[in-house]
């Protein structure tokens, strides 16, 4: 590493992989909580998710819908409103497309030793990959990838101080209101207890805490001259964290706070006795391929957005990083899911970094069986139970 | 004394040297060619490293993803002996033989010095184990390769060529074996104490370090002949129908041997319930270690067999996508059923490579792939215990002592 000042760059782009990889990994986790299957299709889907965006992007210009329907609108309202639409597009089709392969595929060996699953999954991705590379689907070439919106990279001055004060300030208030709602709970008041986990809450917590953490790095820290590191973040990157967070915290939300993520966790803890109670646990882990599906639609386009090429078999290596970073976090676990990419994404950009860029894979997996050599069930996971 | 020999090994020997007099007939006539030779080649090959798989997953129950790491680490190793020999640098052979005696050799001590205690921890006896092995092969680089290559170059040299050639060949083979054998040995002391999921995450990436560090073998490691990522060129196709055939024989037999020994009956008990078998006395470390070590060893020698019959290798043939193929074989075959994995080892590499890509037009070869899945979800949905479920041929079959059929009778 030359210099302190490469390391933290480095650590950035880190975390911009590892939030990348958590929306996979968050696909694998519950599909893999709730029916024990390394579901090996979810990197495809994807990339399915890329393909998606890239044809709508290219052939049907749904980016430009705002521009054609109002052609007077506001320049950055319409890229984001186009950019919108493509992700949720890209999720939908992956969630259909997750819902459809669980049903003909997985469904139907449900009574069947798990190993079966595992083979029809593995025949999914190569059904997925290589149709894909047929020539009138997707080429097996590299396709460049037209993003909806430009990169512009953000050095310290680009950055508007009213950003960085609204940033922070929303930061400091969130936490400010955290801590009272803590307070007010710790006393007995139990709508404030509730209330402290409220998904808007959460969201601005974990989002404004990572953006003033990054802000102060790039912009405040050198401007106040503590340090002379010349930092840059991309706007790519704050769409794909503040994405992220946002999907992750609805996630933990569906998961803790609905009916069906109480069915899903019920399901997941016992299913014939979930059957007893009345859950419809074919339709609970229907729901759940589904939103692991829309996730990885969304990561797909991300992914793409970020680095610009896509290719029909680009969903394998971060499909398995993004397994392996579920299993580092503990699988099952929505915020394990979250930490352990984080850890996989920087270890992999450090590695580049230091060691050399094709060992990065090399240097995730090594951490992967580290991890599971001291602990087992991952960071976040319980004990597995004893079985007798 | 000449034993008699019951009537199943009559027929299956019988049967095995008709096999062999067959192909070679048409070999030595020239109807067998050179395409459908490698076919069958590769066919014995695959078979070999799914046979190993078998015995580690079908048998005993640990879910593998590595076997093609060890077909790597078997063909790279093995062919970069022969690479070296044809050149004229004994050092490959002396370094990767001799480093492999000393290593066993060192680690037997370490393992009988390590039997004085109770309860030594996995780790600790990982680390005196890898200790043991690198200083093993440091010997043999250091010392042995100055000391013992001229020597053996010039032994080897002054006997006729063919002769030679094969001595070499046996002991490139040999060679790969061993590296795989170690190197499985010391992956599995600490990876074998995991869960089955976890124990195949971990075991499927050793195989995707395997290849990238095979795709950087010229860069990061010392190993400028083999090229990485743009693949190893002239290795010398020394592969014959008999070499396969002796080492596909050897494998067959060496496992069916060990399964119907009372190891192979331990090695089935782990799988079937692992808390009764330690109860009943079977050290269950030991024997999973032994039965990951045996299948690694078949998928080493597979990869000797064939780098020597292609000539040429490249590390995406051991990458992410086929090292799946031996996965599907043996769940097809039938877990825990060797006729099921032969007949599947050799069918699978037939119409995949054989058949599809002769019957499939030109600029359709990536159909096969679209295909092969369909085909892969339809009969793992109507025959998900495999083709042959655990059908074995008689010989191959387990009798069980008179006992427990005495036993059987009565319930």
């Amino acid at each position: 590493m030359a210099s302190p000042e490469v390391f933290v760059q480095q650590i950035l782009n880190g975390i911009q992989l590892g939030f990348l990889y958590a929306l996979i990994a968050l696909g694998y986790t519950m599909v893999y909580g709730i029916i024990r299957l390394i579901n090996f299709a979810h990197g495809d889907v994807f990339m399915v998710g890329a393909m998606t965006s890239f044809f709508a992007i290219s052939a049907m210009e749904l980016h430009r819908w705002p521009f054609k329907l109002w052609p007077g609108i506001n320049n950055t309202a319409g890229t984001l409103l186009g950019s919108i639409t493509v992700i949720i597009l890209s999720m939908i089709t992956c969630s259909l497309l997750a819902v459809t392969i669980e049903r003909f595929a997985y469904r139907p060996l449900r009574a069947m030793p798990r190993i079966a699953a595992l083979i029809t999954a593995i025949g999914v991705s190569f059904f997925l990959e290589y149709f894909g590379a047929l020539p009138f689907v997707y080429t097996n070439n590299y396709i460049t990838y037209p993003r909806p919106f430009e990169l512009t990279v953000l050095r310290a001055e680009d950055i508007p101080p009213w950003a960085l004060g609204l940033v922070s300030g929303l930061f400091l208030t969130t936490l400010t209101t955290y801590f009272v709602l803590n307070g007010l709970g710790n006393r007995g008041n139990s709508k404030a207890a509730l209330l402290r986990h409220n998904p808007v809450i959460q969201f601005f917590l974990y989002l404004g805490g990572l953006l003033t953490l990054i802000l102060s790095l790039v912009v405040v820290l050198p401007s106040s001259g503590i340090i002379k590191w010349d930092l840059t973040i991309s706007n790519v990157m704050l769409v794909i964290m503040s994405i992220s967070v946002f999907l992750v915290v609805a996630l933990q939300y569906i998961v803790t706070r609905t009916k069906v993520g109480k069915a899903m966790r019920a399901s997941a803890y016992d299913k014939p006795t979930s059957r007893l109670m009345g859950i419809n646990v074919d339709y609970v882990i229907a729901i759940t391929f589904a939103i692991g599906g829309a996730l990885a639609g969304a990561g797909g386009v991300l992914y793409a957005i970020a680095f610009k090429r896509i290719h029909h078999l680009m969903g394998i290596l971060p499909g398995l990083k993004a397994f392996i970073s579920a299993v580092l976090g503990g699988i099952g676990s929505i915020p394990g899911a979250l930490v352990g990419s984080l850890t996989i994404g920087m270890a992999e950009v450090l590695s580049a970094g230091v060691i050399s860029s094709p060992m990065r894979d090399a240097v995730a997996f090594s951490l992967l069986i580290i991890i599971l050599l001291i602990r087992p069930q991952g960071i976040f996971g319980e004990a597995p139970g004893e079985k007798v | 004394m000449v034993q008699k020999l019951k009537s199943p090994a009559v027929f299956f020997f019988t049967g095995a040297l008709l096999i062999f007099a067959l192909v070679q007939f048409l070999i030595e006539t020239g109807r067998l060619n050179a395409y459908w030779q490698t076919i069958l080649f590769w066919g014995a090959a695959m078979t070999m490293v799914s046979l190993g798989l078998n015995l580690i997953y079908g048998f005993n129950g640990q879910f593998s993803l590595g076997q093609f790491g060890f077909y790597a680490l078997g063909a790279y190793t093995s062919a970069d002996i022969t690479w070296r020999w044809v050149r004229g640098d004994p050092s490959g052979l002396v370094v990767v033989i001799g480093g492999s005696i000393l290593a066993l050799l060192f680690m037997w001590g370490v393992a009988s010095f390590l039997k004085r205690f109770y309860g030594v921890s996995v780790f600790t006896e990982f680390v005196f184990h890898a200790f043991a092995t690198v200083a093993g092969f440091a010997i043999a680089v250091k010392y042995l390769r100055p000391l013992l290559g001229p020597a053996v170059y010039s032994f080897i040299q002054s006997l006729p060529e063919p002769v030679g050639r094969q001595i070499v060949f046996f002991l490139a083979l040999l060679g790969g074996t061993a590296i795989a054998g170690i190197v499985s040995f010391l992956f599995g002391i600490p990876v074998l104490t995991l869960g089955s999921d976890y124990l195949g995450i971990a075991t499927l990436g050793f195989t995707i370090i395997v290849k990238v560090l095979l795709d950087n073998s010229d860069t990061i490691l010392p190993f400028p002949e083999m090229k990485g990522a743009r693949g190893m060129v002239g290795i010398p196709k020394w592969t014959t129908w008999p070499w396969v055939f002796v080492c596909f024989m050897f494998v067959v037999l060496f496992m069916r041997n060990l399964l119907h020994s009372s190891v192979g009956r331990a090695i089935v008990s782990i799988k079937e319930d692992e808390r009764a078998a330690a109860l009943m006395g079977i050290d269950v470390a030991r024997t999973k270690i032994l039965a990951f070590v045996v299948g690694s060893v078949f998928a080493g020698l597979a990869g000797g067999i064939r780098a020597h019959d292609q000539g040429f290798l490249h590390p995406t043939m051991f990458g992410f996508l086929p090292s799946f193929n031996p996965l599907i074989i043996v769940v097809f075959g039938g877990l825990g059923s060797m006729t099921g994995t032969i007949i599947t080892g050799f069918f699978w590499v037939f119409l995949l490579e054989g058949v599809l890509r002769l019957v499939l037009p030109t600029g359709f070869e990536n159909w096969r792939y679209v295909i092969y899945p369909l085909v892969l979800l339809l009969l793992m949905l109507l025959r998900p215990q495999g083709l042959m479920g655990r059908y074995e041929i008689p010989f191959l079959r387990q009798t069980y002592p008179p006992v427990r059929k005495a036993a059987e009778a009565k319930a």
